[in-house]
């Protein structure tokens, strides 16, 4: 294992622990590239901070800047290390537990089917 | 390591490994348990489909077929998008304990990372959709 997937998936974690730089990767991502004034005009926070947001978010790598119309640097989210911090989540939202209890039930219940009925209906288990 | 790559889980079941086998390896079998509905071909490299409540499917490849002792396939974890090519590996190793059954599932590869994902993950160059937009936009042009 690389030790940078923990690293990566680190920086989507801080990145996404803020609410304000959540809304503005939600942003970005329903809407597409934005400049730091664009995101402004649509969240509750003054331009200064969605800037301070964007710095960090852009060394962090979870948007990159880009020249936009008029000079102005458009954002636009990255969405490669969130990719690595749902490979995390995914590891922690498996659950095995469920499925084996199940298991352990379809087996009881097929030997009680078995013990019960004639040879010849043996199949016979529900759902 | 706080990055987990492997889920391991070990079970006492009171049935021989033969029942076992059968529920995890029969479309019968895992229909009952796993899934609501379900499809599979026995062999390495063999298909494998487990339709869940709600209507959601997961594809499988069998991978390892020894009976009665080792049942192994590969998935794609749904937390991914559909076109992601990582899969995990899932292994059921079925050992006899006494009239029952000791069954163990190991699942590994939440960790790994396709070395261009990685690179990806890291160098700042801006292509995506603006880029293949462009594409689609030349060969519309061109035809």
């Amino acid at each position: 294992m690389r030790p940078d997937i923990e690293a990566i998936a680190e920086q989507v974690f801080t990145a996404l622990a803020d609410p304000t730089r959540r809304a503005i990767l939600a942003t970005l991502a329903a809407e597409g590239p934005a400049t730091a004034t664009d995101l402004a005009a649509r969240l509750p926070v003054t331009r200064q901070a969605i800037a301070r947001h964007l710095v960090l978010l852009a060394e962090a790598g979870l948007v990159t800047a880009e020249p936009g119309e008029r000079r102005r640097v458009r954002y636009r989210l990255r969405s490669a290390p969130m990719r690595v911090a749902q490979q995390f989540l995914a590891a922690l939202a498996r659950d095995w537990d469920g499925p084996l209890e199940a298991l352990k039930d379809h087996l009881d219940r097929s030997a009680r089917v078995l013990a019960t009925t004639p040879p010849r209906e043996t199949r016979g288990h529900h759902g | 390591m706080g990055f987990p790559d492997r889920i391991e889980r070990t079970v006492e079941l009171a049935h021989p490994p033969a029942a076992v086998w059968a529920a995890l390896t029969t479309a019968e079998g895992l229909g009952a348990w796993f899934g609501d509905e379900a499809m599979i071909d026995l062999r390495p490299g063999g298909a494998a489909q487990l339709r869940c409540a709600g209507g959601y499917m997961v594809d499988m490849r069998v991978e390892r077929v020894a009976e009665p002792r080792v049942f192994g396939f590969t998935w794609q974890l749904h937390e991914l998008p559909e076109d992601d090519p990582r899969r995990t590996y899932v292994e059921f190793t079925l050992e006899p304990a006494g009239a029952g059954t000791r069954l163990t599932v190991v699942e590994t590869g939440f960790a790994q990372l396709p070395e261009d994902a990685c690179r990806k993950a890291y160098d700042g160059h801006t292509e995506g959709w603006s880029r293949e937009l462009g594409e689609l936009a030349g060969y519309l042009d061109a035809s």
